[in-house]
């Protein structure tokens, strides 16, 4: 099963190339666009622009922000300046810190809400009680909590955890509803055809279903996640990469706080992406479908 | 469990013999009344094909929704081989793998492979452990052509092949009756073809009984061995004809004379209710 | 077919006996008790069951609820909230319609702009704080640009969406009837693309509250009266005053609904044709 190699792209194939064929088939493909050169001018042009206000031309009340230069300086050199760089334990600490928060917020809601969804898509008895009070305590602002669960939970961590864990699971919860409500009915009469029990149906039916939309949801509860934990961390002053920003500008230090700003929007990119990956290997009947579609 | 029936239509395997007596629906959607089904009654013996014609929204899938346990009756009553499945104390009968239903729109688990598909119902039923139901599974969809892709899901491969692994699925649990809701209708001609073959290749070797919805005129009289044609909305049965082409049929049985005057009877009977039909504006109902 | 005052009132008395609502007010009822009891057997024994006796009993919120309204202070906090929310909103609504059609439409703009916007992104709004707060000369106008780009974001990447998602079979009918750009702009792309509007700026306004709220509570108010809703909890629970912070969880959230609801309500004003969530 020889694949042909690419000459140039001249060559006719038979068949799809495989493995590394395919990296190399795609990456010369993807040159071949405009897309990776418009890429790289606008990022170019925003970097560009942010070094000019910041440092180079010195724009107004830009100076009181460090430019790209002073940023990278301070990043990358193991004797940073301002006190944060990659090769600062206290950075890693922080950033350790804040993932670990989301990992038990995110687990907890996880855990709670697409079982609490799944059943309360499938039951309309669940439903008809549950439903209402979640739209109750939906639209209260999760930073509304802040006060409250301070004076509730013990200790820093309580609190904390308690506004991210509550925010996803608003979200999970009725994604994970909404999820069941788009099965459509004809597998729920042709599962009761075939002699399923209820539990088969939901195994078979209702979880599988609701995926796609379990999944939608968990992607945007993490954001959320992160954005009440990052509320949190600025307001209950512990550890963390919200208070890493926080206390950089009390002190005056305004390099560790972009720091903290991009490390933030880094990590909480790659956690959604994480999430977004785990969703494709659960749906694979989704992906070879598109696939199929070459999209 | 198969019962002991007591058929006066003759011959041998009778099982699956549908009698519908005066069965009227009534739903109530936002609370206006709507008639779909009124006072019809038909008979249909163990192990025929029989047809169900009519214009669009005339509330045939109703009376598919009885006899499969989806929707409920108001009056009237529907057996199955002597016994009851819905009537007076029972408004809607109990889902069963006796009887089998294959949707209009196609409803393979599209989260499952096609073989996982056809195994499901022997497995959840308790009638074969997985070893055993994946294996008559792999089986029975080689053997309807299927055998290259048992592994791929549903969304991989064509409507008719997705459609032959359905009627696959159906059968592998032994139905008394066979279900189809307007099977093909998504499908272009060419398609359709293969897919008629493919039935009646699988009705000679099982014998099963089959309920099939249809506007297609041809695809009934091709098929059936009758083909009730059903006035507009209320439903109401309006003319048997009783198809005697012999089995087994071919393609080339579409040009005969006989094929031609059958489908010109139907067709009369129909036209006018489809003229009704257009002209009520009538939508499909469920 | 017959008189639709008749159908219009079976079908209130309908719902009014539905299942669905009479546990649904269930529910309600049985919240209310816990929570209630909660508070008495804490009172009676010390016993809190797991902290639902700590929260102030519903009863004694009502009561100080009562105690507040009379008060013009509350009021003014609605009042500069929603200034808040509404400023910034509508400034992000601005902004990022256009931002988000023109990168829909202009695959050059798209390739030049979208990526530095989908860098800046992940960066919740909330760690701007700081960072606004020392490049604005005034308090306000760094909550202002906070908020900014809370819905910002949002907005751009559902107008996006939504635009793209325009089935294509739309404008090549329009086209094929002699539109001009500017006609399938106006024409076609603009009203597909409002749902999406619709929607992000329904979600945008959610996050818009949030970030209102922590910045009243971060900083404290600003120069106008009353401070915020944000300010009134913070300054309750300065205060020590649990019933009062309950008070303002309640507030906001009314108030975050009937911003959501007047969302919806005007989606379905400017959408007759689409039946909204």
């Amino acid at each position: 099963m020889a694949t042909q190699q690419v000459v140039a792209g001249r060559q006719r194939r038979t068949e799809a190339p495989k493995g590394l064929d395919m990296v190399q088939y795609r990456i010369v493909k993807a040159l071949s666009t405009p897309t990776p050169y418009l890429t790289a001018m606008g990022v170019g042009l925003w970097l560009f622009t942010y070094w000019v206000l910041c440092e180079g031309l010195e724009v107004w009340r830009f100076t009181k922000l460090p430019g790209p230069v002073a940023i990278s300086k301070d990043w990358f050199s193991p004797e940073p300046f301002q006190g944060i760089s990659i090769f600062t334990q206290e950075y890693y600490q922080h950033i350790y810190v804040s993932c670990q928060r989301i990992a038990i917020a995110f687990a907890i809601a996880t855990g709670v809400g697409v079982p609490l969804g799944l059943f309360m898509g499938w039951s309309k008895k669940v439903r008809d009680y549950a439903f209402p009070l979640l739209e109750i305590f939906r639209p209260i602002p999760i930073l509304a909590w802040v006060p409250l669960s301070i004076l509730l939970l013990p200790g820093f961590e309580g609190p904390v955890i308690f506004l991210a864990t509550l925010a996803s699971l608003f979200v999970t919860t009725l994604n994970a509803m909404l999820g069941v409500d788009s099965i459509d009915d004809d597998y729920f009469r042709a599962a009761g055809c075939l002699g399923s029990s209820k539990w088969d149906v939901f195994k078979n039916v209702v979880v599988p279903g609701a995926l796609p939309y379990i999944f939608t949801g968990l992607q945007i509860s993490i954001g959320v996640a992160w954005f009440s934990l990052v509320a949190a961390e600025m307001v209950s002053g512990d550890l963390g990469l919200g208070y890493l920003i926080v206390d950089a500008y009390m002190n005056n230090v305004t390099v560790p706080m972009v720091i903290g700003m991009i490390t933030l929007g880094f990590i909480g990119y790659v956690t959604s992406v994480m999430v977004r990956i785990v969703g494709d290997k659960l749906m694979q009947w989704q992906v070879r479908e598109l696939a199929q579609q070459d999209r | 469990m198969t019962k002991q029936n007591a058929s006066k239509k003759g011959a041998a395997a009778t099982k699956g013999a549908i009698s519908i007596r005066n069965v009227t629906k009534i739903y109530d959607p936002e609370g206006v009344n709507v008639k779909a089904v009124d006072n019809c009654s038909m008979e249909i013996a163990g192990g025929e094909i029989c047809m169900i014609v009519g214009p669009s929204g005339c509330g045939k899938s109703t009376l598919l929704n009885a006899i499969a346990g989806f929707h409920s009756i108001t009056e009237g009553q529907i057996d199955v081989d002597g016994e009851m499945l819905c009537g007076p104390g029972r408004e809607k009968a109990d889902q069963g793998a006796d009887r089998m239903v294959v949707f209009q729109n196609g409803a393979l688990f599209p989260w499952k492979t096609l073989v996982e598909n056809v195994a499901y119902g022997p497995m959840v039923q308790g009638a074969l452990n997985k070893a055993q139901a994946m294996d008559k599974a792999g089986t029975m969809l080689a053997e309807a052509g299927l055998g290259d892709v048992i592994n791929k899901f549903p969304g991989e491969v064509s409507s008719g092949m997705s459609r032959r692994a359905e009627i696959v699925r159906a059968l592998i649990n032994d139905p008394k009756v066979l279900l189809l809701d307007e099977p093909y209708r998504a499908m272009d001609a060419l398609t359709k073809q293969i897919m008629h073959e493919s039935l009646l290749e699988t009705y000679d070797r099982t014998k099963v009984t089959i309920f099939f919805i249809t506007h297609d005129l041809e695809e009934a009289i091709f098929l059936g061995d009758k083909a009730h044609v059903v006035t507009t909305r209320p439903c109401q049965l309006k003319k048997t004809v009783e198809v005697n082409i012999p089995r087994p049929r071919s393609y080339e049985t579409q040009s005969s004379e006989a094929f031609r005057a059958l489908l010109s009877e139907v067709n009369e009977a129909v036209h006018e209710e489809a003229v009704k039909a257009f002209q009520a504006g009538e939508r499909e109902m469920a | 077919m017959g008189n639709s005052t008749v159908q219009k009132r079976s079908k209130l008395s309908k719902m009014l006996r539905s299942t669905e609502l009479r546990r649904g007010i269930m529910a309600i009822f049985v919240f209310l008790v816990i929570w209630q009891f909660g508070a008495l057997i804490d009172d009676w024994t010390g016993y809190d069951m797991l902290g639902i006796g700590l929260v102030p009993p519903p009863i004694d919120v009502l009561i100080t609820w009562g105690d507040v309204i009379p008060n013009i202070g509350y009021w003014q906090s609605w009042v500069s909230s929603f200034q808040r929310v509404l400023a910034g909103f509508l400034v992000a609504m601005i902004v990022g319609i256009p931002f988000g059609l023109l990168l829909a439409v202009n695959k050059y703009f798209r390739g030049i702009f979208f990526p530095p916007f989908e860098i800046l992104r992940p960066i919740p709004p909330l760690a701007w704080v700081p960072a606004s707060l020392i490049f604005w000369p005034t308090n306000e106008m760094s909550i202002a640009f906070v908020t900014f780009l809370g819905a910002f974001f949002t907005i751009v990447i559902n107008v996006l969406g939504g635009a793209r998602a325009i089935d294509v079979r739309y404008l090549r009918a329009a086209q094929s009837m002699g539109a001009s750009q500017w006609h399938l702009f106006s024409r076609i792309i603009l009203p597909g693309t409002l749902p999406s509007i619709f929607t992000g700026a329904a979600v945008g306004m959610g996050i818009t509250w949030e970030v209102v709220l922590a910045a009243e509570m971060i900083s404290g108010g600003g120069t106008q009266g009353g401070g915020g809703l944000g300010f009134f909890i913070w300054s309750s629970y300065m205060g020590g005053s649990l019933e009062h912070i309950v008070v303002g969880m309640i507030s906001i959230g009314i108030a975050g609904y009937l911003c959501s609801s007047s969302i919806r309500q005007l989606g379905i004003l400017f959408m007759p044709w689409r039946r909204l969530f």
